[in-house]
């Protein structure tokens, strides 16, 4: 499928990131919302073109650049972290090559209209679809999970509420009840999950 | 319940809330005993899962709350016409207005770029300086008042008919009726004169220099009576810097006084044939004499910046000569003319000065019939 990725877009030369972005990274990292805002900002514009610009939705152009947000995020996360372009790039290679499968996904093609120089994040993305794959299997574990252990599991480690509030919350006793069904609710969980994660992986 | 108190200890232990004798106890166990070791790894991968889960499930929602708070700020676009509504022209428009935008810049900035070129290289007077000759509308408005006035005294002396083109001041040069002013004043085929009481007489241009910005007007009219001498002198060297300096003028219908000083040597852009001044000047001051406090005259008023308060122009006295001197060789009407070279006003309250030199200075209006 070549077709796909004319050579002429994707450029390996990798130019070297700017501090100041580097800085906003890293808020990113430790969840700072002002930073995710920043980045939301600067960029959404430009992928809802690129997407728009080649047969995509608005709703299309969101989830793309979510996606790509989230692909950042946990970029920024990981020990082995480095910068080696600007966001801007980054952001629109990310879009841009998640977009590309989804057309091919979808039988579709592509107008062929690009607003940027692309690099190559090739890497980058099956990393991030194998992590998403993986978090799949937290999700659907714990979705057939049932109540309450659904929700008790997700205000303790999502909500990351104390078992004090969770006891209040959920009407038990003392927070020693509640602790005692969230491990029931955990084993529960685990098996599920292990039952589809495979360890040896 | 074994189970949930081995999984109790296993995340105290993992999250090193165990005291120092439980965890080197616990440790020796997991040697001891691979299950449990099996378990611990197991679990420390499972909460490092979760952990992941839940910052991605918590940074999915901000970005999403984010998203709405954005587009409904307007800071990111917030709509896309549906596919199935936007006609061929709008798909278009979407598609290369980029293209569109950097082509209207580009023909942007080209508009200005040569807009400033033009501006630049076009001739300075016309968009930096004023001159100071009033026009046509100004005149007509107080054109009535004066006539009335003038009625009293005599009739008009404009022929039936002309319109009034502009109008400035001049002043003798010699007491024969010899008057200098600027050439601009003079926009028009005649002008007569009229002096500060608002008499008027017909008068001839003699003489018009556009290069120099000078013209010569003779009064011709027996109503006007020769002066012997004029109180004033024309200075034939450079004024000097600082030098303080006054002049009468006939911005309104009636003379005016204003004083200030030489605050350059040279003129708009340099011109070392004009000197700046800083005073009030209005339209209708072109040609009006500058005298220094000896009556001595060193400049005749010629135009102001645009942009700028008191700074005026004036053509430098020895222009005068130059022009007079020049016109002597090949006309002999000028055999007659004598520039007057001593001043009578020196070591005089301003008030007397002003008071001898005014009847030597006029408004002159200039007509087209």
């Amino acid at each position: 499928m070549g077709y796909f990725y004319p050579s002429t877009g994707i450029k390996s030369t990798q130019v070297k990131g700017d501090p100041n972005e580097q800085v906003l990274l890293k808020a990113l990292a430790n969840n700072d919302s002002k930073a995710a805002e920043t980045i939301y900002k600067d960029n959404f514009n430009m992928v809802l073109a690129f997407i728009l610009n080649n047969n995509g939705s608005y709703d299309e152009a969101r989830d793309i650049f979510q996606e790509a947000m989230i692909a950042l995020y946990q970029k920024a996360k990981s020990d082995s972290f480095v910068l080696t372009s600007q966001i801007k790039t980054y952001v629109y290679s990310i879009c841009r090559r998640l977009w590309l499968k989804r057309l091919q996904q979808l039988g579709k093609t592509t107008n062929g209209i690009e607003n940027f120089e692309a690099i190559a994040v090739e890497d980058d993305v099956e990393i991030h679809e194998r992590r998403n794959a993986e978090l799949g299997i937290m999700d659907r574990a714990l979705n057939s999970l049932g109540e309450p252990c659904k929700s008790l599991l997700e205000a303790f480690y999502i909500e990351r509420k104390s078992m004090d509030q969770i006891a209040l919350l959920f009407g038990y006793t003392n927070a020693d009840n509640a602790k005692n069904q969230k491990y029931k609710c955990l084993m529960r969980l685990k098996k599920l999950f292990f039952s589809q994660y495979n360890i040896g992986e | 319940m074994e189970d949930i108190l081995l999984l109790n200890t296993i995340e105290r232990y993992l999250e090193g809330r165990m005291l120092e004798e439980e965890k080197n106890f616990f440790e020796e166990l997991r040697t001891s005993n691979p299950a449990i070791d099996q378990m611990v790894v197991e679990h420390k991968l499972f909460l490092q899962q979760m952990d992941e889960y839940a910052g991605v499930k918590n940074f999915r929602d901000s970005i999403h709350t984010i998203h709405s708070k954005l587009s409904a700020n307007g800071e990111i676009r917030n709509t896309e016409a549906p596919e199935g509504f936007t006609g061929k022209v709008v798909q278009l428009w979407h598609r290369y207005k980029k293209v569109t935008a950097i082509a209207a810049s580009i023909a942007c900035i080209t508009a200005l770029f040569i807009s400033a070129l033009a501006m630049y290289f076009s001739p300075a007077n016309k968009s930096q300086l004023e001159r100071l000759s009033r026009d046509i509308a100004e005149i007509r408005k107080s054109q009535i008042q004066t006539n009335n006035t003038l009625k009293e005294v005599a009739k008009p002396k404009i022929p039936k008919g002309a319109t009034l083109k502009t109008s400035g001041t001049a002043f003798l040069i010699d007491g024969k009726g010899f008057l200098i002013t600027n050439a601009h004043v003079l926009d028009g085929s005649g002008a007569i004169i009229v002096d500060k009481d608002g008499k008027e007489y017909n008068s001839k241009i003699l003489s018009v220099d556009h290069a120099s910005d000078l013209a010569v007007l003779q009064i011709d009219d027996k109503d006007f009576t020769p002066l012997k001498s004029l109180p004033y002198s024309i200075r034939r060297n450079q004024p000097d810097l600082g030098e303080e300096l006054f002049t009468l003028g006939y911005p309104r219908d009636e003379i005016v006084y204003n004083m200030g000083y030489l605050s350059a040597k040279t003129g708009y852009k340099g011109d070392t044939s004009s000197c700046q001044l800083s005073l009030t000047a209005n339209p209708g001051n072109s040609g009006a004499p500058v005298f220094n406090k000896n009556g001595e005259i060193v400049g005749i008023i010629t135009t102001k910046q645009a942009q700028a308060i008191d700074v005026v122009f004036a053509l430098k006295s020895n222009n005068i000569f130059r022009m007079i001197d020049s016109l002597k060789n090949i006309d002999t009407t000028y055999k007659n003319l004598k520039l007057p070279t001593s001043t009578s006003l020196k070591n005089m309250d301003r008030v007397s000065q002003v008071k001898k030199a005014e009847n030597c200075v006029f408004l002159v209006k200039a007509y087209n019939n």
